[in-house]
Formats: C-alpha cells, sequence, structure tokens
C-alpha cells in the first residue's frame, strides 16, 4: 500500500483529519498502516541533499566513534549500558546509514529510525558537550525527526500534535474565543480574593505581553490566575493576546517545520499587533526553545531573535525578586530541603542556570543542587515529546531514573520544576516508583511566600492562606 | 631502490604534501561554503564577533588535556590520545631524519629534535596508539561502535611511527623500514582529506562552529561566561 488513509506523508490540515486520526485510539490502525507505507527513496535523497549540508555531513564523517558520548546520554546508563544506546552508534545507525545508502532504505529502516528517534533520544543535546569533535548528535536527531516527519514516519501523538497546532494554532483544541472566556472566568474568580486584579486582553503598548503554554488554560487554568496575581503583586503594565497567547510547538518534537513556523508567527504577529517593551514566557522549558531560541530562524530573521526582547519566565522572577518588587517573607521560605531541576531547554541550551539559581537564594534555605547540575544536568527522562507517545512508554518510564536517583542523592523530597515537561516527568517519576517527593513551578510557591503590600490586601491574605 | 628512495623523498613527498594541505584547505574551505544560517539555525554573521570568542573557548578548552568534562570522564583515554596526537604532531615537523630531507629540498636546515626525545615522543605515542587500541576492543560500547575503517585508520596513523623508528634505532632491514616509513607516511598525507583523518582541519571547523552555536543562539548573552565545556 503506498500511502494510508491515516498514515501517510501528508499533515494534518484539517478539524475532519484530525477528529479522524484522534479516533483512531491509540493509533492502532496508524501503527498498523505504517507497516505498508512505501518510502519515496528519490524523494527521500533528494531531501538529504537539499537540507543535509556541511555541518551535518561533516559530523557524521568525522566521528572518531570513539564513544566518548556514551556515559552522557541519560538511556545508556539506564539501560544496562547497551552499545546500541550510545549515541553514535544510534545516529549513525539511523542518519548515518540513510546518507550512505543515498537514501535507498525500506519501510523496516524507517520504522526503527522512527524508534530511535524518539524512543530514544531526548535532544537532549547533552552528548554534543562531552564530545571532543563537538558533534551534537541532538540536533542531528531533531533533524531526522523533520525527515521522518515528511516521510510519515512519525508517532501518533505527534502527528496529531503538529496537526492541533496547524488546526488550532495552539497545541491543544482551544480556540480564542475559549482562551478569552477561560481568562475572563478567571479574573471574575480571582477578584473575589484580589480587588481591582485584571487579566488584560489585546492592550496596546504595554510594558509586557504574557505568552503562556495551552495546558495551562485547558487543564490548569490556575495557573493562569496565579501568572496574573503575580504581576499585580509586582505592580507590572501587561496584558496577554486574544490571537497569539499559544507559546508551545509540538510541531518542533513532530519536525513538522512547517508547523513550527507557522506557531511561531502567530506569536510574532502579536507582538507586531501589540508593540509590548517585553515579552514574557511562562515556565516552560520547550516552548521558550521554540518561540524564542528557534522560532526566529523558522520565520527566517536574519538576526536570529524575536521581534520584541523576550525572556523566560525564571528571568522575570529573578528581577522581580532583586528589585524587591516582589518580596519574600521570611518566616514563610522554604524551610524543608529542596531541589531544583535544570530544563535543558533554557539552561544547557540558553545559558539561564544562574536565574533559576539567584531566585533560590530568596526562596529556600536549604536549597540542594543535584548532581550533575546546571548546563550539565541530565535530561528530566520525557524531554523531546516522550512524555506524550504511549508507544515508548516504557523507554519513558525507564529513562526517568536517572532523574530518580538524583533527586533521592538530594535528601530533598520537594522539586521544583519551572518546566512543564519536567514537571509533568517528575510526576510521573513519583507515580512510578513512589518516592514520597512533591514537586511544582514557582509560581504557586512564591504566591504563598510573597510579602503582600497593605493596598493589595483586602481579602487577599484569606487567599494566600489557602494557597 | 635508490630511484625509488629519491623519488619517495623528491616529487613523491611534493605530491603528498600538496595534496594533504591542498586537500584539507579545500574541506575547510567548502565546510564553511556548506554552512546555511537558516537551516543551521545560526546567526553567523550578525553576531559574528560574540560567535568568535565562543569558538575560540570551544577549541582552547578541548586542546588541553583534562580541560573539559568530556576529557575527566574518561582520564585513560584522555592519557591516550593526547600522547599519541602529541607525537603524530610535532615529530613530523621535528624529527632530524626530516630536517635533512627539508634541507635537500628547501636548501637549508631545519631545527630539530635531540635524537633520545624523539625516540621518547616517538614510544609515547606508539604507546598511546596502544591504548587507544586496547581501549577500542576493550570496551563494549566502542567495540560496537568500531569499523574496520576505524581500525584501519588507526593502523595507517600509527605505521609511520612504528616504522619510522625502527629506522631511526637501525633496526636489522633498515632500507625496508625506512621504505615502509615513507609509502605509509605517504599513503596517510594522500588519504588523509579523504577519510576521517580529515579531522585534522575539520576538528576546527566543527569545534567553532559548536562554540559559535551556543555563544550565539544558546545562551551565550545570558551565560555570562563561555561554555561550561
Ligand atoms: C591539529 C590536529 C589534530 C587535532 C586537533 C585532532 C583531534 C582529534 C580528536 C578530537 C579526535 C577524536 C578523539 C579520538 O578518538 O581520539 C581524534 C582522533 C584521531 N586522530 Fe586526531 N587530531 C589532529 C591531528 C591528527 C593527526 C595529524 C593524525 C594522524 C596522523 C590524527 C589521527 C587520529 C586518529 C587515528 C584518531 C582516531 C583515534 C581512535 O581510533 O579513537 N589526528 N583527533
Ligand atoms: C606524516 C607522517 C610522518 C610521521 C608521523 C613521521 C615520524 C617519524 C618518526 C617518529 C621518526 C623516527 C624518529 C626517532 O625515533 O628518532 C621518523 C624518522 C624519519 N622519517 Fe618520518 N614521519 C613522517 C613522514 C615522513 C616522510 C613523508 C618522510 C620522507 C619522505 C620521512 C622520512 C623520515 C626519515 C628519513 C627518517 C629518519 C630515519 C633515520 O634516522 O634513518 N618521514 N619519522
Ligand atoms: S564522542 Fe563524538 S567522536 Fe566520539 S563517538 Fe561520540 S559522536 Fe563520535
Ligand atoms: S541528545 Fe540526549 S538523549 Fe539524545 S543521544 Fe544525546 S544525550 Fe542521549
Amino acid at each position: 500500500m503506498p500511502q494510508g488513509s491515516l498514515c501517510n506523508r501528508e499533515p494534518i490540515k484539517t478539524e475532519e483529519a484530525l477528529k479522524t486520526l484522534l479516533a483512531d485510539k491509540g493509533g492502532v490502525v496508524y501503527y498498523k498502516e505504517m507497516e505498508e507505507l512505501d518510502v519515496d527513496s528519490d524523494l527521500l535523497w533528494s531531501m538529504l541533499k537539499k537540507t543535509c549540508k556541511s555541518r551535518t555531513r561533516t559530523w557524521l564523517e568525522i566521528c572518531a566513534r570513539c564513544g566518548m558520548c556514551a556515559e552522557s546520554c541519560h538511556f545508556y546508563r539506564v539501560n544496562e549500558r547497551d552499545p546500541e544506546q550510545v549515541p553514535a552508534f544510534k545516529i549513525q545507525s539511523t542518519l548515518g546509514e540513510m546518507i550512505r545508502r543515498k537514501g535507498r532504505v525500506d519501510n523496516a529502516f524507517m520504522r526503527r529510525a522512527m524508534d530511535y528517534a524518539w524512543g530514544r533520544c531526548t535532544c537532549c543535546n547533552r552528548c554534543g558537550t562531552y564530545c571532543p569533535h563537538g558533534i551534537d548528535t541532538g540536533v542531528m536527531f531533531s533533524y531526522l525527526r523533520g525527515i521522518l516527519f515528511a516521510m510519515g514516519f512519525v508517532p501518533w501523538e505527534l502527528k496529531i500534535g503538529s496537526g492541533m497546532h496547524r488546526v488550532y494554532k495552539a497545541q491543544m483544541d482551544v480556540t480564542s474565543e475559549d482562551w478569552v472566556d477561560t481568562c475572563e472566568w478567571m479574573e471574575e474568580e480571582t477578584c473575589e480574593e484580589w480587588p481591582d486584579l485584571k487579566i488584560p486582553m489585546d492592550v496596546k503598548g504595554a510594558d509586557v505581553l504574557y505568552t503562556l503554554n495551552a495546558r495551562e488554560p485547558k487543564h490548569y487554568p490556575e495557573d493562569v490566575a496565579q501568572a496574573a496575581i503575580l504581576f499585580h503583586l509586582a505592580g507590572e503594565s501587561w496584558t496577554m493576546a486574544s490571537e497569539g497567547w499559544e507559546q508551545t510547538s509540538l510541531a518542533m518534537f513532530a519536525g513538522d517545520w512547517e508547523a513550527c513556523r507557522l506557531q511561531v508567527q502567530n506569536v510574532y504577529d502579536a507582538i507586531e499587533r501589540l508593540r509590548p517593551k517585553l515579552v514574557i514566557g511562562t515556565e516552560c522549558g520547550h516552548a521558550h526553545r521554540a518561540t524564542v531560541v528557534e522560532g526566529p530562524y523558522w520565520v527566517g530573521r536574519p538576526d536570529g531573535k524575536p521581534p520584541a526582547p523576550y525572556i523566560h519566565y525564571v528571568q522575570w522572577l529573578a528581577k522581580m525578586l532583586r528589585e524587591g518588587r516582589i518580596k519574600i517573607d521570611p518566616a514563610k521560605k522554604i524551610k524543608e530541603p529542596v531541589t531544583l531541576q535544570d530544563s535543558c531547554n533554557y539552561v544547557r541550551n540558553h545559558g539561564l542556570a544562574r536565574c533559576t539559581r539567584e531566585i533560590m537564594s530568596y526562596i529556600a534555605e536549604d536549597f540542594r543542587e543535584m548532581t550533575p547540575n546546571r548546563e550539565n544536568n541530565y535530561c528530566c527522562g520525557g524531554g523531546g515529546g516522550l512524555n506524550g507517545i504511549g508507544r515508548y512508554r516504557k523507554e519513558r518510564n525507564k529513562a526517568l531514573m536517572t532523574k530518580r536517583d538524583q533527586i533521592i542523592a538530594t535528601g530533598a523530597q520537594l522539586v521544583i520544576a519551572p518546566c512543564h515537561n519536567c514537571w509533568d516527568a517528575i510526576r510521573d517519576l513519583e507515580e512510578e516508583y513512589q518516592l514520597g517527593i512533591r514537586w511544582s513551578f514557582l509560581k504557586p510557591l512564591i504566591i504563598s511566600m510573597a510579602v503582600i503590600p497593605d493596598h493589595l490586601k483586602a481579602a487577599a491574605e484569606d487567599f494566600v492562606n489557602e494557597a | 631502490m635508490r630511484d625509488l628512495y629519491m623519488f619517495l623523498t623528491g616529487p613523491g613527498l611534493i605530491v603528498a604534501l600538496l595534496v594533504f594541505f591542498g586537500g584539507l584547505a579545500a574541506r575547510a574551505l567548502l565546510y564553511v561554503q556548506g554552512l546555511d544560517w537558516k537551516l543551521d539555525r545560526v546567526a553567523y554573521i550578525p553576531h559574528f564577533k560574540q560567535g568568535l570568542k565562543g569558538a575560540a573557548q570551544s577549541i582552547y578548552r578541548w586542546l588541553i588535556p583534562f580541560g573539559t568534562h568530556g576529557w575527566r570522564k574518561s582520564p585513560f583515554f584522555t592519557v591516550g590520545f593526547f600522547a599519541f596526537h602529541f607525537g603524530v604532531i610535532v615529530l613530523p615537523l621535528l624529527v632530524a631524519g626530516h630536517a635533512v630531507i627539508a634541507e635537500n629540498l628547501l636548501g637549508f636546515w631545519l631545527p630539530h629534535l635531540p635524537p633520545a626525545a624523539a625516540d621518547f615522543f616517538t614510544l609515547c605515542a606508539i604507546g598511546g596508539a596502544g591504548l587507544i587500541l586496547a581501549r577500542r576492543i576493550a570496551l563494549p560500547e566502542v567495540r560496537h561502535l568500531s569499523t574496520w575503517r576505524d581500525y584501519a585508520v588507526l593502523g595507517l596513523a600509527t605505521l609511520p611511527l612504528l616504522s619510522g623508528f625502527l629506522a631511526a634505532r637501525h633496526f636489522p632491514g633498515y632500507d625496508y623500514w625506512l621504505l615502509l616509513h615513507m609509502v605509509s607516511a605517504e599513503a596517510l598525507l594522500i588519504l588523509a582529506p579523504f577519510t576521517k583523518l580529515s579531522h585534522i582541519a575539520l576538528f576546527f571547523m566543527s569545534r567553532a562552529q559548536l562554540g559559535m552555536d551556543y555563544s550565539i543562539k544558546r545562551g551565550g548573552d545570558y551565560r555570562g561566561t563561555s561554555f561550561p565545556w
């Protein structure tokens, strides 16, 4: 069979196609069709010739096959040091082989490549920092995902995910109306405890535009309220956008570069329309990577920067605490041992390690670093989309072991995870391994510790006590 | 024999050197030409100066024994690597026998190492190659990664060291060791641009690229220092 009805080279472009694919629970039919999906070798080779340029080809060619990258990969460590989990082996036997064979590969090869690209690599980029030649296997796997996506070999959930972005301009079925409704509803609710609190929408020329993760309005609307409370506390002039509010990109995990471009263009359009001085993104790692770090290149901005200064939530929070615009009540500081998860996406890959350390210095009395940490930290185990892929659930659960052991070694029972992916992974880790740990974003913790200025007090005190 | 010797120290050597330097220079140029700011997603040109700093650090740190997390994680390999590479880079430039040939070709005498020092570094380099080979065979993850090419390249790179040493120490069969030395060394020079030995130039390109990547795009604005390799 050349192309399946569900599994094929076409991305999802309509709501109807999206619903049909969703109806195939667990992708049973989808994966069945994939076994028959044909590989258009000419198309594959022409794509490789066009997009696989000197950086990647040199990486593949000069690899000394020295295995110095082995220990650096969290998959290798938890899988009994299986030689097939060495980063160099994983990429050479997939992308490397695909190029050496000039695209003449069969269906089984492509399915194995898919299993490797999504089930054996979280694109955490750690191995690249351990390779003497500077060979970044994570970057190559991300590239390979793009090739596999274009050929139709992509995990079911991520085909859906990138389709969501194309259809709803969000990673979930949250329309603009749903979004604005949620904000109005949250404003009403929060106002009861915080008189005068506003969730401003589409205000032009505000100091700050706030963007977030569609999961927040969809599943955790209190997160939206918490962001509003903290802006309110800091006295920030801020707004959100009714269009272009969604910062995440499952399309990036899928390797659907066109959907990546479309998604980030929405956000940049909102920036151009509202002209804020500063854009702040929520406590999410991949959303930051997608919109701030990679996004400018997807839309072709030659300076590699978004249209306005765009920072991560932890950068804003560190500044507020430093300048005393949000003050922490010393009596409410975290007394118990607490540790911190460094997200690969904004720590190794965007240098923000100092911000989170600074925040910890204001809020924690017994902060314990994981080992290793900062740029050198291990992936949570669920990065790169792995958290969400049913087909690789076993691999993911095993991958959580590295983080589990790192957390246990700190002796802390509270883990601060300012990243949606890490937060999920640590939640699942607790479910899987029952360590008796708790995990949290920063927002609720800061609200529970903040000094509330007199003029904002009113009924706010009660709310804080509950939180 | 005499003719062969004349050829290998004359036109043969010149051709080998031309292929080596010309080939590597071409590889380096083609590398730069093949960089693509949109596909690589690194704005090389607009942030060139910032990028260069990152590139320099990324190269420099990796040239220091135990200078990076990576080197410190594999101490055994690091010793082998530096012993081997020091020899393979310094000896061809500073061995007395080479100075003789250089004088014949260029007409002037080049500085060179005392024979005892040359012997010492040669033996270190051969020892280093031995360590690298032993590790490649002993560690399952490295063995599994290896192809016949990896053994061949290591062998090809070690042959001139071994044969040069045996010739310089006047082991029995001197003429043959010397011949083997020249043939293997010239083969190495000629093959280098076309195998993974192209890393002699491309190591610098690849490291510079990743250094630029990290300092231009991946956090250089915020990290405060260069990437902590
Ligand atoms: C400026 C020069 C050079 C630099 C910076 C350099 C750097 C490197 C690096 C980073 C590696 C990977 C790590 C490893 O596997 O050892 C490597 C491997 C290697 N290099 Fe070099 N190299 C240089 C010159 C040379 C030369 C001149 C030769 C030979 C004549 C050579 C032969 C090799 C070989 C055989 C390996 C593979 C070792 C193995 O089997 O693991 N290199 N080099
Ligand atoms: C590129 C790689 C080369 C390497 C790594 C290399 C290395 C060496 C070493 C280690 C020695 C012995 C030094 C000692 O122990 O005292 C040596 C000697 C020598 N090499 Fe090379 N060499 C290379 C290329 C060449 C070439 C291309 C030629 C000539 C065409 C050449 C000609 C000689 C001669 C004539 C000697 C001296 C032998 C003697 O003392 O009788 N070498 N070389
Ligand atoms: S560390 Fe680098 S050169 Fe060595 S095997 Fe891994 S990718 Fe290849
Ligand atoms: S990017 Fe991360 S997960 Fe992927 S191979 Fe490298 S170390 Fe392993």
